[in-house]
């Protein structure tokens, strides 16, 4: 595979201030709007990354009130997720499911979310009972809603009750209001309403960058796979864009409480409105940065040409790329989808970036689509990406390789508020079972789901966002699919679940984890579902070879998911760190840790809140919340070894076709890793031995890493590891390991 | 465009003035008496010659500048509106030239604007302001 060369000649001429606007129904929206409740609050910026108090508001009985941030919630949950799990641990029960009034969604974007002089630094961390995995799930997500809201005042927001009626929810954190109104007009579809709330409470033109949305659209009303679209101003299209909160159905608990957006406006940005307190560091670490992104991304990434999608071809050239629901690894057509394609397709000539002073830019645009399909079909859009995540769960892994559908489903995900990664395995594992007849075109009521069908894809999607027909069932993820799909006869059970790729309810991320026994790990014995968040190993794995040994992947399974775990406490975008790499990277020790990257993290921590730490304070504290969200697992009904378990799929070949596509690897396993000889055994045989033997690999798997993190063989914090890290502070949680040990 | 030109025929990079025209610009334009805080700094080489930190106005930052802070004015001298300005320091970060500047008591980055005050202090006349035409718009 040879290093892909940007070829500026190329990139297609596209007006990209041009799409259509949806500004004409403003002011009768805005008349329709109804004040519910209304206070007023003194705004105030952060000292040295935390302004000491958050936000609750009750979005049924309107209740509204600050609460205190104490040393406590500093020390042992630091921000971000840390402090979004201990509102929720705080607000629900464990009998309280994801649609009861006091499950909570809370936003909060940590200690250094907002500084502006290093890449990754606007980061929201979002915290709610997921309606998928029954348990608590956190997202990570861009855009300015966060830092907005440190800089209004407020180092996380609460949001409980339901309402009974369409609500916003606006935060004015120049003036120092915080308005309930009722929205009974609004426009449902992200990309329109936020359009017109971002012109409706900005006060002139210069003020479209200090507000934010954060919205959901259509279908997250009729499935449980919502997500949050977070939007940030962009001023060079002069549009409103987006990043999502995408995993585990967030949106679908935000319509469920009828909260129609939520609206902050914060006062414009400066560079010192977090207030560190060594500065100096901060400039000096960030500007070390960029001059890095400027030197080395070119030859090493092309994130700012290509974003999270230049990934795609090593993926497909590695075997890993998700094909046709996980069965394969490569595709003929993925050079239709790949970063060759997209750095001509998306704008060039701009600033990409969902926060200031992300010099790695990799969020991404592609302008003057014309819309095919659907509600909004004619109309010229703007989508964001396409990410990796998209092109190859929206492309390769259902077989579309066009790649205007493929902005189109990325487009609809979008402003139908529904998790992409989420959409594109459920509408491969649909796929795949009406390849394998579990589905007929009676039982998906008329849609012809075959493989690289994207108008029967888009037709579900719509039929999602209506609440209708199929794609309400597909709505519903693959975990209740494969149990409607069984309890009405509909195929073989353990075909259907070898092949229905989720865990603890959650659909898996887009990378194949067949031949990497860490990724299969990173997946599967995560605290929130299979997702890239906590233990994105595949390329360390696979590509960098970083990890040759067992002990060497239990390890990587013990540290990272606690390191990256981290960037979730401060607000912190994952990307910056091991995507573009010093370029004396590769002759450090520890190279896969990028070791002068987490230096930086260590500096830009200390130098933020003046808490001096080490690299190992840093895992530490993780460790802390990392466990913490373990035990509320367990609080909540999961959390054990079982909920662990993963889907054959993820571990080995569960069909004929699968192992014969790439027999010549299978049967050198045979001999090389189980010492047995292929030859004369038929394929059922052979998969059968490659069965026992990857799902006893992976059981070993999980004792090495359960060992390595404190944990009992059935998955359980010991009551020495929560000491350790302090959390015997916490009777309640001590309680629940108690019953377990 | 207006640009700042050095002739090192002419400058001995401070080794027979008082680098008059560093000190001139921090005075003048940023009003410190501090050589190091000017928008050019002139350096000397071991072994004779020299070398100068200026801005050629090549217009790379205003390209990666989010915040639209950097604009070409009418003469094509790229100049920072610091109420715009969100303190990101990628314009520093991506300057090839190291041209881009801050100190730690500002929180705004800052640079050269072809303003020629140093030219009219240069004892060997070295400076020069020119014109030149504007360059391609990079993609970066």
């Amino acid at each position: 595979m040879s290093q892909l060369v940007f070829d500026p000649s190329k990139v297609m001429t596209i007006d990209y201030t041009q799409r259509t606007e949806y500004l004409d129904g403003l002011e009768a929206i805005k008349a329709a709007h109804k004040v519910l409740k209304e206070i007023t609050y003194t705004p105030s910026l952060p000292d040295k990354g935390y302004t000491n108090r958050t936000l609750y508001v009750n979005v049924g009985s309107l209740e509204i009130k600050e609460k205190p941030v104490t040393q406590q919630m500093k020390d042992v949950f630091i921000g971000g997720r840390g402090f979004g799990l201990y509102h929720l641990w705080n607000a629900v029960k464990p009998t309280t499911r994801w649609n009861d009034p006091e499950n909570e969604i809370i936003i909060s974007p940590g200690p250094v979310s907002g500084i502006t002089q290093y890449a990754g630094t606007g980061k929201s961390l979002v915290v709610s009972l997921s309606p998928q995995t029954e348990i608590p799930i956190d997202s990570n997500v861009g855009g300015f809603y966060g830092p907005l809201l440190k800089f209004s005042g407020f180092d996380a927001l609460e949001l409980q009750g339901k309402s009974d009626k369409d609500i916003i929810l606006f935060i004015d954190g120049v003036k120092g209001i915080i308005r309930i109104e009722e929205a009974p007009t609004d426009p449902v579809d992200s990309h329109v309403l936020a359009e017109i709330l971002t012109h409706m409470y900005a006060e002139n033109e210069a003020d479209l960058p200090n507000i934010s949305v954060v919205s959901t659209g259509a279908a997250a009303e009729h499935s449980l796979i919502g997500m949050l679209n977070f939007s940030f101003y962009d001023r060079r299209r002069k549009c409103v864009r987006f990043k999502q909160a995408g995993r585990g159905g967030i949106g679908s608990v935000f319509r469920n409480k009828r909260i129609r957006a939520l609206v902050v406006r914060g006062p414009k940005v400066a560079g010192d409105l977090n207030h560190p307190a060594d500065p100096e560091t901060i400039a000096k670490t960030g500007i070390k940065y960029h001059k890095e992104i400027r030197e080395n991304d070119g030859s090493q990434c092309m994130m700012r040409r290509n974003g999270t999608a230049h990934i795609v071809e090593i993926m497909d050239a590695y075997d890993l790329l998700p094909v046709h629901n996980f069965q394969y690894g490569s595709h003929p057509d993925t050079h239709k989808i790949d970063s060759s394609y997209w750095q001509q397709r998306c704008t060039q000539h701009t600033v990409d970036g969902c926060w200031y002073g992300c010099s790695m830019a990799c969020a991404k645009g592609a302008d003057g689509l014309v819309l095919r399909t659907g509600p909004y079909k004619g109309d010229m859009v703007t989508v964001d990406g396409p990410e990796y995540e998209n092109a190859a769960g929206l492309g390769s892994n259902c077989g579309v390789f066009d790649p205007d559908y493929l902005l189109e489903l990325n487009f609809y995900c979008d402003t139908y508020g529904i998790c992409t990664i989420t959409y594109g395995t459920l509408t491969a594992f649909v796929m795949e079972c009406y390849q394998r007849g579990i589905l007929d075109k009676q039982r998906t009521g008329g849609l012809e789901m075959t493989w690289g069908n994207a108008e029967a894809d888009l037709e579900m999607m719509h039929q999602m966002a209506r609440g209708e027909g199929f794609g309400k069932i597909a709505g519903m993820g693959v975990k209740r699919m494969k149990e409607y799909f069984i309890r009405n006869g509909y195929g073989d059970p353990q075909l259907i679940n070898d092949i229905g790729m989720e865990n603890k309810g959650l659909e898996y991320s887009q990378y194949m984890s067949k031949e990497s026994l860490a990724q299969q790990g990173g997946y599967a014995l995560t605290n929130k579902g299979p997702q890239h968040d906590e233990a994105w190993l595949i390329f360390m794995d696979m590509v960098n070879k970083q990890l040759p040994t067992f002990e060497d992947k239990a390890e990587a399974l013990y540290y990272f998911p606690l390191f990256r775990t981290w960037f979730g406490l401060n607000g912190f975008c994952k990307l910056p760190w091991n995507d573009v790499v010093p370029a004396n990277n590769s002759s450090q020790p520890e190279a896969h840790k990028v070791p002068e990257h987490v230096q930086n993290y260590v500096d830009l921590f200390t130098a933020t809140t003046g808490i001096q730490i080490t690299k190992e304070d840093l895992i530490v504290q993780s460790a802390k919340v990392y466990n913490f969200q373990r035990v509320f697992n367990i609080r909540m009904g999961k959390g054990l070894r079982l909920h662990d378990a993963a889907p054959y799929r993820s571990l080995g070949p569960v069909t004929k076709e699968e192992y014969e596509s790439r027999a010549e690897r299978y049967d050198k396993q045979i001999v090389d890793e189980m010492g047995l000889d292929p030859k004369g055994k038929g394929t059922e045989e052979k998969m059968a031995l490659h069965r026992e033997w990857r799902t006893g690999r992976f059981s070993q798997l999980m004792d090495a890493v359960y060992t390595r993190r404190g944990w009992t063989l059935d998955g359980v914090p010991t009551l020495e590891r929560l000491k350790e890290l302090g959390l015997d502070a916490f009777p309640e949680v001590v309680e629940v390991v108690k019953q377990h040990l | 465009m207006k640009q700042l030109v050095i002739d090192f025929q002419k400058c001995d990079a401070g080794r027979n003035c008082n680098h008059e025209c560093e000190l001139e610009c921090a005075i003048k334009v940023f009003k410190v008496d501090d050589p190091a805080q000017a928008a050019l700094q002139i350096k000397a080489y071991e072994d004779g010659g020299g070398h100068a930190v200026l801005c050629d106005q090549c217009g790379d930052c205003v390209v990666v500048c989010p915040s639209e802070a950097l604009k070409r004015n009418k003469l094509g001298v790229v100049m920072i509106n610091k109420t715009v300005c969100v303190g990101c320091y990628m314009c520093i970060g991506f300057c090839e030239k190291d041209a881009f500047m801050r100190n730690s008591d500002w929180i705004t980055p800052h640079k050269c604007t072809s303003c020629g005050i140093c030219v009219k202090v240069c004892p060997h006349g070295a400076l020069a302001i020119v014109d030149v035409p504007e360059p391609a718009v990079r993609i970066i």
